[in-house]
């Protein structure tokens, strides 16, 4: 396998990654107030994710530096390209991360009230912005060569503007990772809690885990129109859509430790699908094929993709060694009785 | 217009975030001092300091951590042409950085925080010690991929795509310039926090508070910046020779010297034209700055506009005299307010020298000041070191002006811009206002309980910590 392959899988794995682990905590943050109705409850949902929430937001950190050191045209093109979609996104994480650190710092009902605005805005905004950019990556963007040299993918940009992104299929693609992430936030917090939180958190995991099912099932199929190898890509979609189902029913019998490996199961198989359906495209051009950024257009070269594989290869299996090990530290259920005054 | 927006939003958003960085890069390792002095002795004094300063540093840490993804983000945003040109270089050690340093202080420090009732005492300690090399490793890796923008090596321009593309990972990673660059702001940090540490403990020492935990921590503090001081003169006079071979414009514009000069001067204070063009030289050391560009009082030191005109020889017409206000005024303040640093130590230390700890209200005051003077200095240095690279993002390689993204419009960054510094002063407003409450809290008391031997017996008991 070529090394610009390699590479599409590892940041392919890397968003995989972030979407898995980020995905419940902003699923987390985006349910404090329908499953948080008094302030102690609100606390139970916070600290499950307290000790893990900044380690897994690091994903997001590293997809976008390994996309830069990697492609450096793709960082380049969708950045700038996605400008206010992507700032969006960057103010919701600002809220959020200081809000967790800061809403326990007074005691006193508004400043807490207002901090938890925060980090339910904070949390909803990535979650549907990063679904909308990447419908917009497999649904194709208005990329065109913006000087005379049309071989010269270093003149590749995006000529669109903001409301673009706002296309119906990117829409859906957004609806469902909003959704989905909810889903996937109530069901780790049933898995992580006992008492009231953990009921009420697989009912609305039952509730949300529905309606996701539908966005769902009408962005990946839509996504299917995009792919550039139905075959594998349709069957992918097909069995996400069983195990997810599988995991609400899960859910349903109690099975909270089946129900999250389901619901991240399914996440892995859908973005996976979404990124097979690209390559070897990572940003195809809605104008013209030619303007199609690929891996072998938009990479660095040879060396240093082999140094950062080098470091890919001995970094990765380390931090899921010991962000796997965190898990284990602070397996504990937590119930509102835990939590001090 | 895109241009100097461009640059507006990465001046604010950088030097912001920059505030956070070095207060955090030296307290975390006080932190890890008290709890290793704590887990030696088992003296409650270190355990409260742990916790007292362990707090203070959380509470930057998660300002550094947000303003930090802007970072990580804003290349791409604004620079995109710059990202195109060196991604293949300067993508590495940023992706490195993640890789290595982030994922390490994240998760360690959601143990250390959260862990206190999770894990044995030793184990405890080990997580604060890996959350702490992270940072390090972190300030390495930025600051090797911002050398390489101060003197670009371990590259070739590829002939088809005419971008820069690696050939020597070990050179840009070690190359003289980021060793200096890591050691010259890794002790300047030590300054920053140790006056943070020192100012604090001095400042609750002077009205007579908590005498038995904050004498350690201000003696602590004090000799931090004794030390790190003498690194810092040592490693940026050797960066200063550097620079004189590497980028020879910033040096003459360090000192506002137009002409070539031996035995050129060094003022201290001068007034008049801001650009120094005009300027009347108030304080005057005659060849220092011959020998801190040299070595030797007599050395010969080329003036701006020699420079300019060598400069417009090799890299063709053009302006490539930097904004001379800042960076004459960026290297004074930095070498400045540092010193006070220097100067504060030793008084503290004369101060609070065997048993005492002598009220003052007015040292009260100067406590309180002397934490944000080497924040405020090291911030000068790095506007200097910044500024003075101009006109050039990449030195003699890419110019500022021809890495702005090329088609995002005026109106974005508008917003961007606007958008940031207006949710950057707010936060600097809820920071301040909870930093200066927890200092004023002082130390908690703590209980003689183990923690974690104590959830053992009793599973269902409270959280140790929550949020």
């Amino acid at each position: 396998m070529d090394l610009v392959t390699v590479w599409f899988i590892l940041v392919a794995v890397l968003w995989i990654g972030y979407f898995v682990l980020d995905g419940f905590d902003l699923g987390v943050g985006m349910l404090l107030p329908i499953i948080g109705k008094s302030d102690v409850n609100r606390r139970v949902m916070v600290n499950t994710i307290g000790p893990v929430w900044d380690g897994n937001e690091v994903w997001l950190l590293v997809a976008g530096g390994a996309t830069f050191a990697a492609f450096p045209l793709w960082y380049a093109t969708m950045f700038s390209g996605y400008y206010l979609a992507l700032f969006l996104i960057l103010i919701g994480l600002i809220l959020r991360g200081v809000a967790f650190e800061y809403r326990g710092k007074k005691d006193d009902v508004a400043w807490r009230r207002n901090w938890d605005t925060a980090i339910v805005v904070g949390s909803v905004l990535p979650a549907l912005l990063f679904g909308v950019a990447f419908g917009n990556i497999v649904g194709g963007s208005p990329i065109d060569s913006i000087t005379n040299n049309v071989t010269d993918a270093s003149s590749f940009n995006f000529v669109g503007n903001f409301f673009d992104l706002l296309n119906p299929f990117s829409l859906v693609v957004g609806l469902m990772t909003l959704t989905v992430f909810a889903t996937h936030g109530a069901i780790f917090l049933a898995l992580k809690t006992s008492g009231p939180v953990r009921e009420a958190s697989r009912s609305a995991a039952l509730r949300i885990g529905l309606v996701a099912a539908v966005f769902a099932v009408v962005a990946l199929l839509w996504a299917q129109t995009f792919s550039e190898r139905v075959l594998v890509t349709l069957p992918l979609v097909l069995i996400a859509a069983v195990l997810w189902l599988a995991g609400l029913a899960a859910t349903l019998r109690n099975r909270d430790g089946w129900a999250f490996i389901l619901s991240a199961a399914t996440i892995v198989l859908a973005v996976s699908a979404l990124f097979l359906g690209l390559y070897p495209n990572v940003m195809p051009s809605s104008i013209d094929p030619a303007f199609h950024l690929t891996v072998f257009n938009a990479s660095s070269q040879s060396y240093t993709l082999t140094v950062m594989t080098v470091v890919a290869l001995i970094m990765t299996p380390l931090v899921l060694l010991y962000q796997g090990w965190t898990y284990w530290v602070f397996r504990k259920r937590l119930t509102s009785e835990m939590i001090p005054s | 217009m895109n241009l100097d927006l461009a640059r507006w939003q990465f001046a604010v958003t950088t030097v912001y975030h920059f505030f956070f960085v070095p207060i955090t890069l030296g307290t975390v390792w006080f932190v890890v001092g008290f709890q290793t002095a704590w887990y030696r002795t088992g003296k409650e004094k270190y355990l409260r300091l742990t916790k007292f300063f362990g707090k203070l540093f959380l509470i930057n840490f998660a300002m550094g951590v947000v303003t930090g993804i802007v970072q990580e983000f804003q290349f791409g945003m604004n620079w995109s042409d710059y990202s195109r040109f060196v991604g293949d270089v300067f993508g590495a050690p940023l992706a490195m950085e993640g890789l290595l340093a982030f994922f390490l202080e994240s998760t360690f420090l959601g143990l250390w925080i959260f862990g206190w009732d999770r894990l044995p005492k030793k184990l405890h300690l080990a997580t604060i010690w890996a959350a702490a090399t992270g940072t390090l490793l972190s300030a390495f890796f930025i600051l090797a991929a911002n050398s390489w923008m101060q003197h670009p090596v371990g590259y070739e321009i590829s002939a088809s795509t005419g971008r820069a593309v690696l050939n020597n990972i070990g050179s840009v990673l070690f190359q003289n310039t980021s060793l200096l660059a890591f050691t010259h702001t890794i002790s300047a940090s030590f300054i920053v926090a140790g006056s943070f540490v020192a100012g604090i403990a001095a400042w609750h020492l002077s009205k007579g508070r908590h005498i038995d935990v904050f004498r350690p921590a201000v003696k602590a503090g004090a000799w931090v910046i004794l030390v790190a001081a003498v690194a810092v003169s040592i490693t940026g006079d050797l960066d200063s020779k550097l620079m004189v071979q590497q980028q020879p414009m910033k040096m003459a514009a360090a000192e506002a010297l137009y002409q070539s000069a031996d035995h050129a001067p060094f003022s201290i204070l001068s007034i008049g034209d801001l650009s120094g063009e005009n300027a009347t030289r108030i304080i005057e050391v005659p060849g220092l700055l011959s020998f801190l560009a040299t070595g030797s009082f007599d050395g010969r030191v080329e003036g701006i506009n020699d420079l300019q005109a060598q400069y417009v020889q090799t890299y063709g017409a053009g302006n490539y005299v930097p904004y001379v206000p800042a960076t004459y005024w960026g290297f004074r303040l930095m070498i400045g307010l540092g010193m006070v640093s220097a100067l504060y130590a030793l008084w503290v230390l004369w101060r609070f020298r065997g048993g005492r700890a002598p009220r003052s209200k007015t040292f009260v005051w100067i406590s309180g000041l002397i934490t944000l003077f080497p924040l405020f200095g090291i911030s000068a240095g790095w506007i200097f070191t910044e500024m003075g690279r101009q006109p050039w993002v990449v030195f003699g390689l890419q110019q500022t002006a021809d890495g702005v993204s090329p088609l995002v419009t005026t109106t974005e960054i508008l917003i961007s811009f606007i958008g940031f510094t207006l949710i950057y002063a707010v936060l600097a407003v809820f920071e301040l206002r909870i930093l200066l409450k927890t200092i004023k809290a002082g130390p908690a008391e703590v209980s003689s309980v183990d923690p974690f031997e104590d959830s053992k017996n009793d599973s269902d008991k409270n959280l140790y910590f929550a949020y």
